[in-house]
């Protein structure tokens, strides 16, 4: 053994007992760990709905609540080890944010509760065998959006569009649900999708260049890359004149014409709103899955006339948002 | 640092040593920088989630996705030893397209294996709970592979990649045929990663698009840090020193994720990561430069 391997040994041992030492001890008091795939504005906002509908109902932080967030900072293989060290912990409910933590945190317990949020499609992913109450560990609040009001509102903002663009990332889940759906439902009014990848955040651009000129509209799901790097897709909208309608109200005041979407709090405050239920005493086995039923059109109508539309004032008066 | 967390980075340490050792294999016995396990890694983990999903035990599926990893190896061997692409951007261009490959064959961006039978759940025993099963079979899976690595290149086919790798005009003088020698190890390699990806899938709840990124940054760390905590020449203690490498790399991001009482918050995560990690590659260094002085 070498000396370098005699002083590590003890030196992480010693690591390991000061942790030990540090654990906090269990009190009375209420503990929420929160965790989510990656740190991202929409996602963000549901980690702060949760906190806030906690708070309405009298758990602060800090004061009669144990409150701890990670994020996995994009590493699937640091989402599974989160996931194990709030396991660990046993606090009082897990909320998962995001497909990728949530199947990391469902895997690795069936015993603690576990409320997911902002899971487009949660079934498929196999964190629930249905939307009912499913009499185990495992609850939550799904994003998933009506995309029959979403080709409404497109209609809406370019009346005479027959080929909407799309820009998304081919590697997420809940995008591929979008486009797939969208098609059909797009062909049944006679409309065509045009579909541009974008596999990495840096991509977003060139992908919306490439829709110039082939489409009358680009639309947007809450595909996280496209959402990370709307400006560049903006850039594109303003230049081409191509008028851009996005799924998430925060991209309207980044440049998008309109947005139907869930506010991303809101939705953040529904899942609280389950944590609190749990922590209340109900078991997360008799609790429904949910979907977010709060829709917020925001439009912007700075963003329209540089893309070359005209918001109809049924659609201005209609908006819970006008972005100045 | 609970007990359910330290076995959970046992565990995920155990299934990145065998990431480690596909590492070990490319980069320093045959000397050539492979990124093709940021693809390989996710390749393993869809073919095997695929077919479980479609029914096929879980065994098979392991063994299938393993093959998987081999053949994407071979391509990257192929593709710089007959197309004489540089061996770095071969490895390059194959991770590129394993992304486009790894979605054809999932169909879409993750496959669920939450509610299906997997390796761990067929071979967990009734009395031990799963946080202490998973740990131990995968110790079995990486201390046999890392026993076959060993013996295997103690053989003559084994020795004369290991020569390929230190010094390639020699070897080719001795008779030793390099191309096939590099096809040779960048398929154990890359089979090892894809065996790694096929089963943290399997732990994981399902395999997913994105379980690919850093593969390789992982890898390498676990490499460079195993070389600093046990150096050694002999391949039999250098196979052993990549395996705790690994396992001590997801001991410091378990240290780091429970660093919050010391007013770190989440963001800080890679930071903490990174800090602890270079401390252990260079406190040895202060340790043996310190020890030298007072000898002198």
């Amino acid at each position: 053994m070498s000396i370098a391997n005699k002083f590590f040994v003890p030196a992480t041992a010693v690591a390991a007992a000061m942790m030990l030492l540090a654990a906090p001890a269990r009190a009375q008091q209420k503990s929420v760990a929160v965790t989510a795939i990656v740190e991202h504005p929409a996602l963000d906002s549901v980690r702060d709905g949760v906190k806030d509908a906690l708070k309405q109902a009298g758990f602060e932080a800090g004061k009669n609540l144990k409150w701890q967030y990670q994020s996995a900072q994009g590493n699937n293989g640091t989402a599974a080890q989160i996931a194990r060290k709030f396991v660990g912990d046993r606090p009082d409910v897990i909320v998962a944010i995001a497909t990728p933590s949530a199947q990391a945190v469902v895997a690795a317990t069936k015993t603690v509760p576990v409320v997911y949020s902002a899971v487009t499609d949660p079934v498929a992913a196999q964190l629930v065998s249905s939307m009912n109450p499913t009499g185990g560990n495992i609850t939550g609040v799904s994003d998933l959006l009506a995309l029959d009001k979403q080709i409404d509102l497109i209609q809406q903002v370019v009346p005479a569009a027959k080929r909407v663009g799309m820009v998304y990332s081919p590697g997420e889940a809940n995008s591929v649900v979008v486009v797939k759906e969208i098609k059909e439902l797009l062909a049944k009014r006679g409309m065509t999708l045009v579909e541009a990848a974008a596999p990495r955040t840096i991509d977003v651009a060139s992908a919306a260049r490439s829709l110039v000129g082939k489409v009358d509209v680009i639309y947007t799901n809450t595909d996280n890359n496209v959402v990370s790097a709307y400006e560049a897709l903006v850039k594109v909208g303003n230049d081409a004149k191509i008028p851009l309608v996005a799924s998430d109200t925060d991209s309207v005041k980044r440049g998008a014409v309109a947005a139907l979407g869930i506010s991303y709090h809101d939705l953040g405050m529904q899942t609280g709103r389950i944590v609190v239920r749990i922590l209340k005493g109900e078991a997360p086995g008799t609790i429904a899955s949910e979907t977010s039923s709060r829709l917020e059109l925001h439009v912007n109508p700075t963003a329209a006339a540089r893309q070359g539309v005209v918001l109809s004032s049924a659609l201005m008066g209609s908006a819970a948002h006008v972005v100045k | 640092m609970s007990l359910f967390s330290l076995f959970g980075a046992l565990e995920i340490g155990l299934i990145f040593s065998l990431v480690a050792l596909g590492v070990f294999i490319s980069f320093r016995l045959l000397r050539f920088p492979d990124l093709t396990v940021d693809g390989s890694f996710p390749l393993g983990g869809a073919v095997a989630a695929v077919l479980i999903s479609r029914g096929l035990d879980p065994f098979s599926a392991t063994a299938i996705a393993t093959a998987a990893g081999a053949g994407a190896g071979l391509v990257t061997g192929w593709l710089h030893v007959r197309l004489r692409i540089m061996d770095l951007l071969a490895s390059i261009l194959m991770m590129i397209a394993l992304y486009s490959v790894n979605l054809r064959i999932m169909g879409k961006p993750n496959v669920p294996l939450i509610t299906e039978s997997t390796v761990f759940t067929v071979l967990q025993p009734d009395w031990l709970s799963d946080y202490l099963a998973r740990p131990a079979l995968l110790a079995i899976v990486v201390l046999a592979a890392k026993l076959l690595l060993d013996a295997f290149f103690a053989t003559e086919t084994g020795l004369a990649i290991r020569a390929t790798g230190s010094n390639p005009r020699m070897a080719r003088a001795q008779g030793v045929a390099t191309g096939a020698m590099i096809l040779c190890g960048m398929a154990v390699s890359n089979a090892l990663v894809a065996l790694a990806g096929a089963l943290f899938a399997q732990t994981q709840g399902g395999a997913d698009i994105s379980m690919g990124i850093g593969t390789i940054v992982i890898g390498l760390a676990a490499v460079i840090v195993g070389e600093s905590i046990l150096p050694s020449r002999r391949l039999v203690m250098l196979t052993l020193a990549v395996i705790l490498g690994a396992l001590a790399y997801r001991f410091f991001i378990a240290l780091a994720l429970n660093s919050d009482f010391i007013g770190l918050q989440a963001q800080d995560l890679n930071l903490v990561t990174a800090v602890l990690v270079t401390m252990a590659l260079v406190v040895p260094q202060f340790k043996r430069r310190w020890f030298g002085r007072k000898a002198r």
